[in-house]
């Protein structure tokens, strides 16, 4: 009989995707990570709490629609049977669901009251997301840096066999001490991102101009990954979070040795002021900072994309006076896309930038920009 | 090929109300010109561009929607084989994030609101014993303004800087200070398709409200057009806020105004709470008259009435009443008081009760009936439990807790495709077979439509299933490319994709032979059909219940 066919069919099907989903359900690698912190165990604890209670009333609700599809058809000889209405049967399953659903949102409400209270914070950490990194600055400790995807375009493009944490991988991971509980304040420069590290069930928009609050409590040292989750233009997909969670020892360590390492990174920005460099080292160390900073709009080639980001190549201010052109990489523009660069890259660093786009990208102005040119751009600025 | 047989056929078949002798002439004369001019309606292309017949612009509609339903698919189709492997081979970022854009526009403005009001036009006159909608001209302009407004949409892709890359919901300050030039190309198509959407609300309202035969009355309408009046209720609201969102939007971007901008005394959540507002009655949008259809289809296939038809009523205006305190629950990661939370979720568990008390009477339908499997039933039955499958998955949603990790991953993908595809679309699908023979004249191939469907159903799982994983894995929504561990699963997502996108044009294929000649059916080609369509010849004729039909 064909429709008896069609009905085996069907629930072989539906058995087996009920047994696949349960069985990658056990399995780690497709769930939701229980994670390391306190938070994030009890949300996996919910999460599955409410997938089971959702198996069962699925298994309930789809075993009454196959018993009557195999046992109530027509081809089996069933006559219709001729009730239509019962108001109590529509009582007992409006009553039902709601008592589950009250079960659901008792365990519920306890955590999300737990997961908002960032009150008693051992540390604060301020995120900046803007497009396409993230900013961490260690609040009363002078620390701060960026975090940029470090996987190369290389292995994005595929010229590359891609490495094990293709995508999840940063220069500077933000590093956290374990068994303190961590307040994070998170804001955006430009649009709005979502910082997101699955393994402490932390996610939280950062919204340009507003200040939201998020906390986690880290139990093991380690190395956890997540990604930018709020669409946020063309790298969206390129903006990873990196966390390492440090012993609270070594984490004193790293701080002493991070502040070691700003400080001296001061000194050599302020001993470029007086050092002269010559167009092929500029190029170079501009060529770098290009690809890195700048290529992901204006493009390798200095093109830029017609109609969203303007060409470097043949442009006014890569090609008129330096100044302008230093304007615009130090302090952006506003209601554009183009950042202020003044805190993301040194002097020195700037300078080269500028002079790579002014003799590379098809460009040939021919001038040099130094350091103190900036600096003293920035200065007079200032006044 | 139109019907040859005579308007008097249809008299026999409806027990016509009293009528006066005026009336009476009247209706000798529409007799006369039947059966002289056939159909009386202008031959060519000018038939379609001047219509104000209610069956041709619900076929308009139809055609259309099943056009952009291609279109937006053949989107889909490049965003899995961009995500076929991680890496990127094909497009751009900036190419991917318009195809992700433009593919959620068109399917939900496009493709699923035009052939649900294509289904409105096609079928409400007939089934409330109307000769026509009440606004006939206005019907005409509402599907005519609808081709342009995607003409505008489709068109802003080939400008310079692209289309709308800023996802389907477009968020502020993305779709302003960082949008691409053509966004005012994206504002005023998204404003033309409001306008076509509310005129399209109003007709069905005041055709509903005042069409109705004699003795039709509320509590004997088919389930379908209670869900469609309190869907256009729900456009008529919306759809106006959506138009507000968008114009804050156009002047954001190009007038100075900062509604969306901190800088200027604004607030980028706003936008979202906006958005919402209209977005999330607009899902009920698109899933109510689903259940209008599925309404229909169950019990004629199970050979009951429809189990708990008034609980079903009073379940559809919940839902729409509480879909207008739900909206936050999209935005639960933009950081609200947790009061805020709690309400939203406790209102979004909430409306799973009237959800649930439509599927458990369905169910109920079912049980002890005498079920036959014809195709649209097929459909019928894959939309209940599919669709309950994206309303559990719903339900993990709301629990605020679970959301911020299942939030803009693709877990979110693949629920709202549960309810969207093999919920909205696969009801779509069973109305068309439901009611293919009453257009056409014809019976679909059987044959045929059972590949379609089987192909659908395993395909639609294949594509949707995995996407549960993906989410839970932690792969964020909307990104071109991937860490390597999502690989396996995003292979399996893209070949079920593309054997999705493959097996529309089975349906393409069916509906042509239908139209084209086939088995010729009765007016009730499902005997245990139950409505006033059905007592009229198939296929219907150009004019039908001219003279109000009579109920007991």
């Amino acid at each position: 009989m064909k429709n008896e066919r069609i009905l085996f069919w069907q629930s072989i099907s539906f058995s087996g995707v009920f047994l696949t989903s349960s069985a990658c359900a056990e399995s780690s690698q497709y769930n939701l990570p229980v994670g390391v912190t306190d938070i994030s165990q009890q949300v996996y604890d919910l999460h599955m709490l409410i997938f089971y209670i959702c198996c069962v009333i699925a298994i309930i609700v789809f075993g009454v629609m196959f018993y009557s599809m195999f046992y109530h058809r027509k081809s089996r000889g069933a006559v219709a049977a001729n009730f239509h209405e019962s108001t109590k049967v529509e009582i007992v399953w409006t009553v039902i669901p709601i008592l589950i659903l009250v079960l659901m949102a008792i365990p519920a409400t306890k955590t999300l009251v737990a997961m908002e209270d960032t009150s008693q914070s051992d540390l604060t950490i301020k995120i900046t997301g803007s497009q396409w990194k993230w900013h961490y600055s260690y609040f009363g400790e002078d620390v701060e840096f960026f975090s940029l995807l470090s996987t190369s375009q290389e292995e994005i493009e595929g010229n590359e066999v891609k490495g094990e944490n293709y995508l999840l991988e940063v220069d500077n991971p933000l590093v956290l001490p374990i068994n303190r509980k961590v307040r994070f304040l998170m804001t955006s420069d430009d649009v709005i991102h979502s910082w997101w590290v699955p393994d402490f069930a932390v996610k939280k928009d950062t919204i340009p101009g507003f200040i939201n609050e998020a906390w986690t409590k880290i139990e093991e040292p380690g190395i956890y990954r997540g990604q930018c989750a709020e669409l946020c233009g063309r790298a969206h997909g390129f903006m990873p979070v990196v966390v390492q969670a440090l012993t609270e020892e070594n984490y004193e360590r790293w701080l002493n040795d991070k502040k070691l390492e700003i400080a001296q990174a001061k000194r050599e920005a302020t001993a470029s002021l007086s050092a002269s460099l010559s167009l092929d080292e500029l190029m170079d160390a501009g060529q770098k900072i290009y690809l890195d900073r700048c290529a992901v709009c204006h493009q390798a080639e200095g093109g830029g994309i017609p109609g969203a980001f303007p060409a470097i190549t043949g442009s006014k201010i890569a090609t008129g006076d330096t100044s302008s052109h230093i304007d615009i990489v130090v302090n952006g523009r506003a209601g554009t896309a183009m950042q202020a660069f003044a805190n993301q890259l040194t002097d020195k660093e700037i300078a080269s930038v500028v002079t790579y786009q002014r003799n590379g990208l098809g460009n040939q102005v021919g001038d040099l920009v130094q350091a103190s040119d900036v600096n003293s751009f920035k200065a007079s600025k200032e006044e | 090929m139109k019907t040859s047989k005579p308007e008097s056929i249809v008299e026999d078949k409806v027990v016509s109300a009293p009528a006066s002798d005026a009336e009476i002439g009247r209706m000798n004369s529409t007799i006369a010109i039947e059966v002289d001019d056939h159909d009386h309606k202008p031959s060519g292309i000018t038939r379609w561009l001047y219509s104000t017949n209610h069956k041709d612009i619900g076929t308009l509609y139809l055609w259309f929607s099943f056009i952009m339903f291609l279109t937006g698919g053949a989107m889909a189709m490049i965003i899995r084989a961009e995500l076929f492997q991680p890496g990127l081979q094909l497009v751009e970022p900036q190419f991917f994030n318009q195809m992700t854009t433009v593919h959620g526009l068109i399917m939900v403005f496009g493709a699923v609101m035009p052939a649900f009001t294509g289904l409105a036009n096609w079928m409400i006159p007939m089934m409330i014993g109307a000769p026509d909608m009440a606004l006939p001209r206005m019907n005409n302009l509402s599907f005519w303004i609808l081709p342009f407004a995607f003409l505008i949409l489709l068109a802003s892709l080939f400008t310079e800087g692209g289309g709308p890359d800023f996802g389907w919901t477009f968020y502020a300050p993305l779709s302003t200070t960082y949008a691409p030039d053509s966004t005012a190309l994206f504002v005023f198509s998204v404003h033309i398709m409001g306008i076509s959407s509310i005129m399209g609300a109003i007709n069905v309202i005041v055709t509903i409200v005042n069409m109705r035969a004699p003795g039709m009355t509320w509590f004997k309408l088919p389930m379908f057009v209670w869900t469609w009046l309190i869907t256009a209720f729900l456009l008529i609201a919306v759809m106006p806020v959506l138009a507000g969102a968008v114009t804050m939007v156009l002047t954001d971007k190009y007038f100075g105004t900062s509604f969306f901008d901190a800088a200027g005394g604004g607030d980028p959540v706003m936008f979202q709470h906006i958005f919402w507002f209209f977005g999330h009655p607009e899902v009920y949008i698109m899933i109510l008259p689903s259940f209008g259809i599925i309404s229909a289809i169950i019990p004629a296939f199970s050979g009951k009435k429809l189990f708990g038809y008034h609980s079903m009523v009073y379940a559809t205006c919940s839902i729409a009443l509480l879909s207008f305190l739900v909206w936050a629950h999209h935005m639960f990661t933009t950081g609200m008081p947790v009061f805020a939370e709690l309400f939203f979720m406790y209102c979004t568990m909430l409306i799973a009760v009237p959800t649930g008390v439509k599927v458990f009477n369905w169910v109920a339908t079912m049980w002890r009936g005498a079920m036959t499997f014809e195709t649209p039933m097929l459909f019928a039955i894959a939309f209940i439990i599919l669709f309950t499958i994206g309303g559990l998955s719903g339900l993990m949603l709301a629990i605020v807790p679970a959301d911020f990790q299942y939030h803009d991953t693709y877990f979110v993908v693949a629920h709202f495709h549960y309810v969207l595809v093999s919920g909205a679309v696969f009801s779509i699908m069973a109305a068309a077979y439901y009611w293919l023979p009453k257009w056409t004249g014809h019976m679909y191939d059987h044959r045929l439509s059972l590949w379609h469907f089987w192909c659908s159903m395993i395909s639609v799982n294949l594509l949707f299933f995995p996407m549960h994983f993906l989410g839970l894995a932690g792969m964020p929504r909307r990104i071109p490319d991937y860490a390597i561990q999502f690989a396996d699963i995003n292979q399996i997502v893209s070949i079920g994709g593309f054997a999705f996108g493959l097996s529309q044009l089975i349906f393409l294929w069916v509906v042509i032979k239908c139209i084209r000649g086939g088995e010729r059916v009765g007016e009730k080609p499902w005997e245990r059909a139950d409505g006033l369509e059905w007592t009229v010849p198939s296929p219907a004729p150009h004019h039908t219940f001219s003279t109000p039909p009579k109920l007991d």
